[in-house]
């Protein structure tokens, strides 16, 4: 019954827009000690053209797992996944960077910047390594760190910023490269409710320029804010029109 | 990404460690500098050796005798040597150490008993007054030309000219005194003193001539001259080939240039254990440098770059680290050659083709020992990259 509407579902979608990810029966399991860790079970999702969706889901349930999946820094072991109707899967490491580099914008819960770069060679890092020349990349990565508000912190490293502008530039980053989709794993984490919600704002104002957006979150008020919302609970993917949103799920959720 | 992006990345890390980067210079800037400055001094020395050699004449040869008690020449058998198409003049040499003594001043010299060609064979020249003749010889004249050296220090403030010395208690005009050579193979050409043979033999209690030089006719009969001595020899003395030896200034250059080449060898050898050593060093530093960096591969490789990318950072920053390190050798070791040119007596010749080649020899150190390390950070996984703190 489930496949069939599956079935259904997808000859729906082809007929109106093509998925840009397609992920089938995607699982992935960690030996550790001689105990199996399904850390993702046969995990199926469609994401589309303007989707912004939302992954929620306990402590230890695969969401990261998951987003590494889908920024192609980690195989599975089975299933299939496509993005623009090509298979990841079985693509070799250089082709995979390729995809990282133009197709995926990650952004980290703990930034993961370059702490020797200042922000501005921070954001300019993916274009360097798409081979853009030095002029042109220089004016798009100043281009997106003003989108970010953050034209005046060119010359900051890092370590001279806060948390907040830590995290925009990691955004900026993630934008220079124009990447259709932008992976955000817990981007509010590390931040105040105040500077969370400005970088919850941005990533909107970017999923209406046409970006896909994929967030993860502990925070129901932020996943609220998704156009879709998906959880993960003990390696499994559901998405159920967003009932657990609901208060009795909230409790449900250790939240 | 091309390799220019690449050569930025590589400068920026290195510099944002100085210390560590020098220090792991260290090792290649010692080795690079001590191979240009040995090999600097050695070929100096064997530089001005052969010009010493260069310069007695090229149509020399010498007859050494090493076994005097089978092979005695006397003067008479001279005379089948000069008879010799290829020979135009021979001189016997009967040497002695000697004590020579003028009022206070006293002095330990070698005494060289010889015959007029002499002067024109060795191609030496007079400062002061005239060489030995033929007949002082024949009479058994004691009389003396002094060498610069010998003539100075017995004659400290007058002119040695007609005065008398002391040879072994003997009484000795001094008619002449030679023109400085300078020293040669660390002894010096003017701390001697040329006296007639006959007087020399006298003197000394030696009748033994242990050499013979003699001028070829011309260059180009050389090795001619060179057989129908040993032709001569060979009849004088059947069977005793072993006790003497005759050579040229070719064949004395060939010895030498094989003492250069093992000196070379020898050079090469301590080079490449340097070399070898501070190559090991970059690569430590290197491995180090990629474990440290592990989060910084894991960042890299998330935002798009690929196994090459990263394998070219690391190896091009081994290579940068390297090549800084041999420029700075380089430099070093030009320099202190240059001191020790200055502030010592040895020669110092510079030797561009193994300054080019110890520079393209720390190239070479930075590629091979820094391939394992950059190998190693291409190949992290990502995801496991990221993790590391
Ligand atoms: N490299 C690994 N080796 C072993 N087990 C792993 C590894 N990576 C993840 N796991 C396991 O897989 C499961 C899912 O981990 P994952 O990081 O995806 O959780 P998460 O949903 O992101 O949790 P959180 O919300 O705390 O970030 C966990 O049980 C974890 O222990
Ligand atoms: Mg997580």
């Amino acid at each position: 019954m489930v496949q069939l509407a599956q079935v259904v579902q997808e000859e729906v979608d082809s007929n109106m827009t093509k998925p840009i990810i397609e992920i089938n029966h995607l699982s992935k399991s960690y030996e550790l000690g001689g105990e199996t860790v399904h850390a993702l079970q046969e995990v199926s999702l469609q994401i589309n053209e303007g989707d912004f969706l939302s992954i929620i889901g306990p402590s230890g349930s695969g969401k990261s797992t998951f987003m590494n999946m889908l920024g192609c820094l980690d195989k599975p072991d089975t299933g299939e996944y496509l993005l623009d109707g090509k298979n990841v899967t079985t693509m070799k490491d250089h082709e995979l960077a390729v995809i990282r580099n133009v197709k995926i914008g990650f952004i980290f819960q703990n930034f993961n910047l370059l702490n020797k770069y200042t922000a501005l060679e921070n954001v300019e890092l993916p274009l360097v390594y798409r081979g853009i020349s030095v002029k042109e990349r220089r004016d798009t990565a100043i281009e997106c760190l003003e989108m970010v508000g953050l034209g005046d912190r060119q010359y900051h490293l890092p370590t001279q910023l806060s948390g907040g502008q830590q995290q925009r530039v990691a955004i900026a980053r993630a934008l220079a490269g124009n990447p259709s989709v932008l992976l955000a794993d817990e981007p509010t984490g590390a931040l105040d409710s105040k500077t969370g919600k400005e970088v919850l704002k941005l990533l909107k104002e970017l999923n209406e320029k046409g970006h896909i957006i994929i967030l993860i979150t502990h925070d129901l008020e932020v996943a609220r804010k998704a156009k879709r919302v998906v959880r993960i609970q003990d390696g499994q993917l559901f998405e159920n029109g967003g009932d657990w949103l609901e208060p009795a799920g909230i409790r449900q959720n250790g939240h | 990404m091309n390799l220019l992006e690449s050569v930025k990345m590589a400068i920026k890390s290195i510099k944002s460690n100085k210390l560590r980067a020098f220090l792991t210079m260290l090792g290649i800037i010692i080795g690079i500098s001590s191979v240009i400055t040995l090999v600097a001094v050695g070929q100096g020395s064997s530089q001005s050796v052969t010009e010493e050699i260069g310069s007695l004449g090229t149509n020399l040869l010498t007859l050494s005798v090493t076994d005097t008690e089978s092979v005695q020449l006397n003067l008479d058998q001279l005379e089948h040597f000069d008879d010799l198409s290829g020979i135009s003049e021979v001189a016997p040499i009967s040497s002695e150490r000697v004590m020579a003594k003028k009022g206070d001043n006293s002095i330990q010299v070698s005494i060289t008993g010889t015959t007029s060609p002499y002067l024109s064979i060795r191609d030496l020249s007079l400062s002061a007054g005239r060489f030995i003749s033929d007949i002082e010889n024949e009479l058994r004249q004691k009389i003396v030309v002094l060498g610069s050296d010998t003539a100075s220090t017995l004659f400290p403030n007058t002119n040695p000219i007609g005065e008398n010395i002391q040879i072994n208690g003997v009484s000795f005009k001094v008619v002449g005194v030679l023109e400085s050579v300078g020293s040669s193979l660390g002894t010096s050409g003017d701390n001697v003193i040329i006296a007639p043979l006959s007087t020399t033999q006298r003197v000394t209690k030696n009748t033994t001539i242990n050499t013979l030089y003699l001028s070829a006719e011309n260059e180009e009969m050389i090795n001619r001259a060179k057989f129908q001595v040993q032709g001569v020899m060979t009849t004088l003395f059947p069977n005793s080939s072993d006790s003497y030896a005759v050579s040229s200034q070719d064949d004395l250059m060939e010895t030498m240039s094989s003492v250069t080449d093992t000196m070379t060898l020898m050079l090469g050898g301590i080079a490449s254990i340097s070399l070898l050593v501070g190559g090991i060093g970059v690569m430590n530093i290197m491995l180090v440098s990629v474990s440290e960096r592990t989060k910084e591969i894991g960042i890299r490789k998330a935002i798009g770059a690929n196994r090459k990318s990263i394998l070219l950072q690391f190896l091009i920053e081994a290579v940068v680290l390297s090549m800084i390190g041999g420029l700075i050798g380089v430099v070093s070791g030009l320099g202190i050659a240059k001191l020790i040119g200055i502030f010592s007596s040895l020669s110092i010749s510079f030797s561009p083709s193994v300054t080019i080649l110890a520079f393209v020899f720390s190239f070479a150190i930075g590629i091979i020992f820094g391939v394992f390390p950059a190998n190693k950070a291409s190949k992290l996984n990502p995801i496991q990259a990221l993790r590391q703190e």
